[in-house]
């Protein structure tokens, strides 16, 4: 398939609509706006169906209700705007509902700035929303590789009944590259995907047909709904993703991940040059982590890690020393409230440790 | 023997329902069922249950229904509508629902004359959570989180939703009825019958605003609750239709 050249936003939009995916519900919030914007062209030429929520917490709502009947639903937003979509994540959550949602990741706290950063690890790997639920986070670091983690998103929602969230910071979100595209699912796939969750569906089936019960967390079953996803939880060992580059010979390891990593790789291509033995482990799913890849090194060669990350204070700093286990020091290059990683300052931050 | 009344099949037999004795809330959901059941749609239907005490019917309904987040069940339900149009699909909502936390769901849903249908459960309470003051609780009346009774200069006025929706262009019926006489009772059914033929005929946005009891947080007998409906709620929200169009 030929090359096109797209936004991040827009290309996830795209992916999205080619996975099959027939709602979409949104609230305008810079630097996302292009994916509420594209649904709103795209989806009726697909027969799909665009709404401008009236806020983020009604757009994600109507996911809710637009999942409940089996139909592939999205929404996306930014950082502040995520926030305000939690209960409604937790609830979907609980009531297992599919659905893929985005967060194109901009400074914080509060309306933080609109530029891009990554302070919201710690928010979309542990707690989206109350309650202790889990989901798939994936981070792209490209926008090929946010249209393919899209695309997949929605078949790891239904496969789960879960949400999945694509945690894309801004740069990736609003920067243009060369893409392919996937697949357009058909329109006869598109009607069997939401008639293969008929079973489950709150679309009125009537008296004679089993009765569709989709409980958000009703507390006689809720114990039992708990055991159940924690079960499932379990089974995510197996969708571990992590890109491991030059890491064999390394003594410095960088942890870093979406543009982050990719600023440390193009930093690492220099510094190898240079002589110095400087490797990336780059979660693709930031949950479930990578934890092996850091386990496994060999800490009689590696001498430190260097956590890379657009937030200050960091946060996948507390993943990454969970992997290493003290085993060596972890020292930080860090940037936040907008500003986006240099590559000077990797390279930089990477000198400074190779002559200690 | 001709059968002038059947129990509603959307109600379960085999289980005790989890309201108060005398609260409305029974009447209001046996109606729904009765409705649903004489329009033969059964087979169509979903509930969006508020929070409130209306959620407390969920495992005793036989059809299709979710719960919404407190507030948003305008926006879940233009959700199932949206994706699903062949739902016959309504909300059920209390006051602090619709009209307190959900307000901004409930008036745009209105706005944007969404095809569904709004039962809204008017107590001028929040039963669930123990009587703490409502947008639509009275003058004077008492409220655990109101103790001395509700006063204007302190919490505003009584919210009135059928006339602040009224405002809007894109609604299509709206009628405020009640369940303390037998003939209101009918009433309220009408309505309710009316609203759903309104969303099968895609007219759009319906509701119905059904001044009920909270006999528990009003701290009343159930009979004195329906006086105080016809002597104290009925002057501050008269009953009628607001709009038909
Ligand atoms: C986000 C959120 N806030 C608060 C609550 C607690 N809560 C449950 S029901 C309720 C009030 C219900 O009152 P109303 O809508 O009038 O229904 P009623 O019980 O009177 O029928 C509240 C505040 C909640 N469940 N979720
Ligand atoms: S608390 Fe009030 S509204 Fe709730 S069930 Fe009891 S009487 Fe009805
Ligand atoms: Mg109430």
């Amino acid at each position: 398939m030929a090359r096109v050249f797209m936004k991040g936003c827009e290309a996830i939009a795209e992916a999205a609509v080619r996975a099959g995916c027939r709602f979409f519900a949104g609230y305008p919030i810079t630097p996302q706006n292009e994916i509420p914007e594209y649904f709103a062209r795209r989806m009726p030429e697909v027969g799909g169906i665009f709404v401008q929520g009236e806020s983020e917490v009604a757009s994600i709502n109507m996911v809710y209700g637009a999942g409940s009947t089996g139909t592939r639903s999205m929404t996306s937003s930014s950082s502040c705007g995520i926030s305000l979509k939690s209960e409604g994540i937790s609830y979907c959550a609980s009531a297992r509902i599919p659905m893929v949602f985005a967060n194109i990741s901009r400074g914080g706290p509060g309306v933080g700035s609109i530029h891009p950063a990554q302070q919201d690890y710690l928010q979309a790997t542990k707690a989206s929303g109350n309650g202790g639920f889990e989901m798939l986070v994936f981070a792209p670091s490209t926008v090929q590789e946010a249209i393919d983690m899209t695309y997949n998103a929605f078949e790891y929602a239904q496969r789960d009944r879960n949400p999945v969230l694509i945690l894309c910071d801004g740069v990736i979100g609003t920067m243009m590259e060369p893409v392919k595209l996937p697949e357009m699912k058909t329109d006869e796939e598109v009607a069997a995907f939401k008639e293969g969750n008929k079973e489950w569906a709150c679309i009125g089936h009537g008296k004679d047909v089993k009765r569709s019960w989709i409980e958000p967390g009703h507390w006689r079953g809720q114990e039992d709904a708990n055991i159940e996803a924690a079960a499932m939880y379990e089974t995510w060992d197996k969708d571990v993703q992590v890109e491991e580059y030059l890491v064999e010979d390394a003594q410095i390891v960088i942890a870093a991940y979406g543009i982050s990593a990719r600023v440390a790789k193009s930093a690492i291509d220099i510094l190898r040059k240079e002589g110095i033995k400087v490797g990336l482990i780059r979660p693709i799913t930031v949950h479930p982590f990578p934890y092996h890849s850091f386990e496994k090194l060999d800490y009689s060669r590696v001498k430190a890690i260097l956590d890379v990350e657009m937030s200050i204070p960091a946060q996948l700093i507390y993943d990454v020393k969970l992997g290493v286990n003290n085993r060596c020091p972890i020292e930080t290059c860090l940037r936040s409230g907008g500003q986006i990683m240099s590559r000077d300052a990797v390279l930089d931050a990477v000198r400074k440790l190779n002559e200690k | 023997m001709e059968k002038v009344y059947s129990r509603t099949t959307g109600i379960r037999e085999d289980m005790v329902n989890g309201f108060c004795p005398g609260c409305m809330h029974s009447t209001i959901i046996k109606l729904i069922g009765e409705v649903l059941d004489e329009m033969d749609i059964m087979d169509k239907a979903v509930g969006v249950l508020g929070i409130g005490c209306c959620g407390l019917h969920m495992e005793y309904m036989t059809y299709d229904n979710t719960t919404a987040p407190h507030g948003r069940a305008c926006a879940v339900a233009t959700g199932i509508k949206r994706a699903n149009p062949d739902s016959l699909v309504y909300t059920y909502q209390g006051d602090g629902d619709f009209a307190s936390i959900g307000l901004g769901e409930s008036v745009s849903a209105a706005n944007r004359g969404e095809n569904i249908t709004v039962i809204f459960v008017n107590n001028g309470i929040y039963g669930m959570t123990g009587g703490q003051m409502a947008p639509t609780t009275l003058f004077g009346m008492k409220a655990s989180t109101a103790p001395k009774g509700r006063i204007a200069e302190e919490h505003g006025y009584p919210m009135h939703m059928c006339e602040i929706l009224n405002q809007l262009t894109a609604p299509a019926y709206l009628e405020r009825t009640s369940c303390n006489t037998p003939a209101n009772v009918m009433k309220t059914k009408k309505a309710i019958r009316k609203a759903f033929e309104n969303q099968l005929n895609g007219k759009g946005f319906s509701m119905v605003e059904i001044i009920s009891n909270c006999p528990t947080n009003w701290g009343v007998e159930p009979l004195d609750s329906l006086t105080f409906i016809e002597e104290k709620m009925l002057p501050e929200y008269p009953l009628g239709v607001i709009r038909d169009k």
